[in-house]
């Protein structure tokens, strides 16, 4: 089966986009490398190669998680599916 | 012949490169013209040009040194003709790259300008040329090779797939007695704690975290916000990277899952701790980075990339790969190993890994990377602050 999406960790709350062409509304396939399994999820927006989509509700403030690990914040709600970047989400470093 | 053997150039101390370059080298900016034209009139020398070396001073000056001496000492170097605008810190050059017992002479403009001291230096290089075309490659194991990794316009597929690779490849030839390097300091931030517990001892990890630090600090001086689109870079960001955290985690996946770090290297200091794999403070910066870890003797270089940094350097091969199957089809001159075949679970990361050591091993053995054939020497000094 194509993996459109690979998510790193269990733990995650985004996955990144592997193939060239998401568009808002596809059905997408993921592998979620810790635990091999594979889960689905609805893209909400288009989202480029190597970009980050939601697996879930992500509250504005909350933590985004990646390797199992904090890697930012969110800085607005972002809904499950969409486009996760520069426009929702800052560094809490510099 | 075992899997992991390689032919190399043997050197008079004993230690084994992959290349037998006889580099020109110049001291200053003043003495690149020199430099250039020795190399043009000698077929197959290597003039390094670089814009520094004048009214240096303290710690930055120090660096200045090592960087050149370890340049000229590196294993992949045959033979090395120096030359500066005076005799003074041209000697102490000459001296430092004559510890490994390899041929080098160095030579002074003042007093004679550049036509003799170009016909002074060409008749050297010229002797030098014609004795390391008669060097023979020797059978070598991996205990003698020194491999340095470091990654460069990453996107999130770096950390999915290419540094993992590498990862892999340094948890494979850590147990043979291979002698490792990464580095990269400020592009830890984020992950600098999971980068800590990966040193051997408390005193190696508390050492790494005063280089951190050190380096938090020059960047706090300095910041502006973002980082002026710099950490990460314009191209991280189109890659879909979006935050300095996010890109470290990508980048430490270079250092495997098991291998611990034995020692902290300042920049371009030469590893003394036997085989093992070493932390280097560095610049992120590609050539920088890459320039310090061949002058502390790194003799192979492996580089994933995202998005298509083409760098290479002067004296150390630099292997790249990518998992972006974009990169590998629009930039596939610039790329010696596509492992996207991970993203798509064609491939998996040990059989990745694999690959990445018959690439190296074929590359120590005399195959030619892309950034070799295609001319990029990108050989660029770290300074540290102004000079006087």
């Amino acid at each position: 089966m194509a993996t459109q999406f690979i998510v790193h960790d269990k733990a995650d709350n985004v996955g990144v986009v592997v193939v060239e062409d998401v568009k808002a509304g596809q059905d997408l396939t993921g592998w979620v490398m810790e635990t091999d399994e594979t889960i689905s999820l609805k893209a909400l927006d288009p989202v480029p190669l190597g970009h980050k989509i939601a697996l879930k509700e992500i509250k504005n403030g909350e933590t985004i998680l990646k390797y199992g690990h904090d890697v930012g914040r969110a800085v607005t709600d972002i809904g499950k599916g969409r486009h996760v970047h520069v426009v929702n989400m800052k560094t809490k470093r510099w | 012949m075992a899997r992991y053997d390689f032919y190399g150039y043997r050197r008079e101390n004993g230690r084994v490169g992959i290349r037998n370059h006889v580099v020109i080298l110049p001291l200053d900016d003043l003495s690149n013209a020199a430099c250039e034209a020795v190399a043009n009139n000698i077929k197959g020398t290597m003039a390094l040009p670089h814009p520094y070396g004048r009214l240096q001073f303290g710690e930055d000056l120090e660096l200045h040194f090592r960087t050149l001496i370890g340049t000229g000492a590196n294993p992949n170097v045959a033979a090395c003709v120096v030359i500066g605008i005076e005799p003074g810190w041209t000697n102490r050059i000459v001296e430092g790259i004559a510890k490994t017992g390899k041929p080098v002479a160095g030579f002074a403009i003042e007093e004679n300008g550049d036509i003799s001291t170009i016909a002074a230096a060409s008749r050297k290089a010229r002797e030098f040329m014609q004795q390391a075309s008669e060097k023979q490659r020797e059978l070598c194991t991996m205990k003698e090779l020194f491999v340095s990794t470091k990654c460069g316009e990453s996107d999130t597929t770096s950390g999915l797939a290419s540094c993992p690779t590498v990862g892999n490849l340094i948890d494979k030839l850590d147990p043979l007695g291979a002698t490792t390097c990464f580095g990269e300091t400020s592009e830890l931030t984020g992950a600098e704690m999971v980068c800590a517990s990966r040193a051997a001892t408390k005193e190696v990890a508390d050492e790494f975290m005063r280089a951190f630090n050190a380096y938090q600090e020059v960047i706090e001086r300095h910041k502006t916000s973002d980082l002026s689109e710099s950490q990460p870079t314009k191209g991280n960001i189109a890659g879909g990277l979006t935050t300095i955290e996010e890109k470290a985690f990508g980048n430490l996946q270079k250092i495997g899952r098991k291998t611990k770090f034995i020692d902290v290297l300042k920049p371009a200091e030469a590893p003394a701790k036997g085989a093992g794999l070493y932390f280097m403070d560095t610049s992120s910066a590609a050539a920088e980075c890459v320039t310090l870890q061949a002058a502390a003797g790194f003799v192979v270089h492996l580089f994933p990339t995202g998005q298509g940094n083409v760098i290479g350097n002067p004296i150390e091969p630099v292997i790249k790969l990518t998992a972006n199957p974009k990169t590998a089809r629009t930039m596939a001159e610039h790329i010696d190993l596509d492992v996207s075949g991970i993203l798509r679970r064609e491939m998996t990361l040990d059989q990745a890994g694999d690959r990445l050591i018959d690439i190296m091993i074929r590359t120590c053995n005399g195959r030619l990377t892309c950034a070799e054939v295609l001319g990029h020497r990108e050989f660029v000094l770290t300074k540290l602050y102004q000079s006087a």
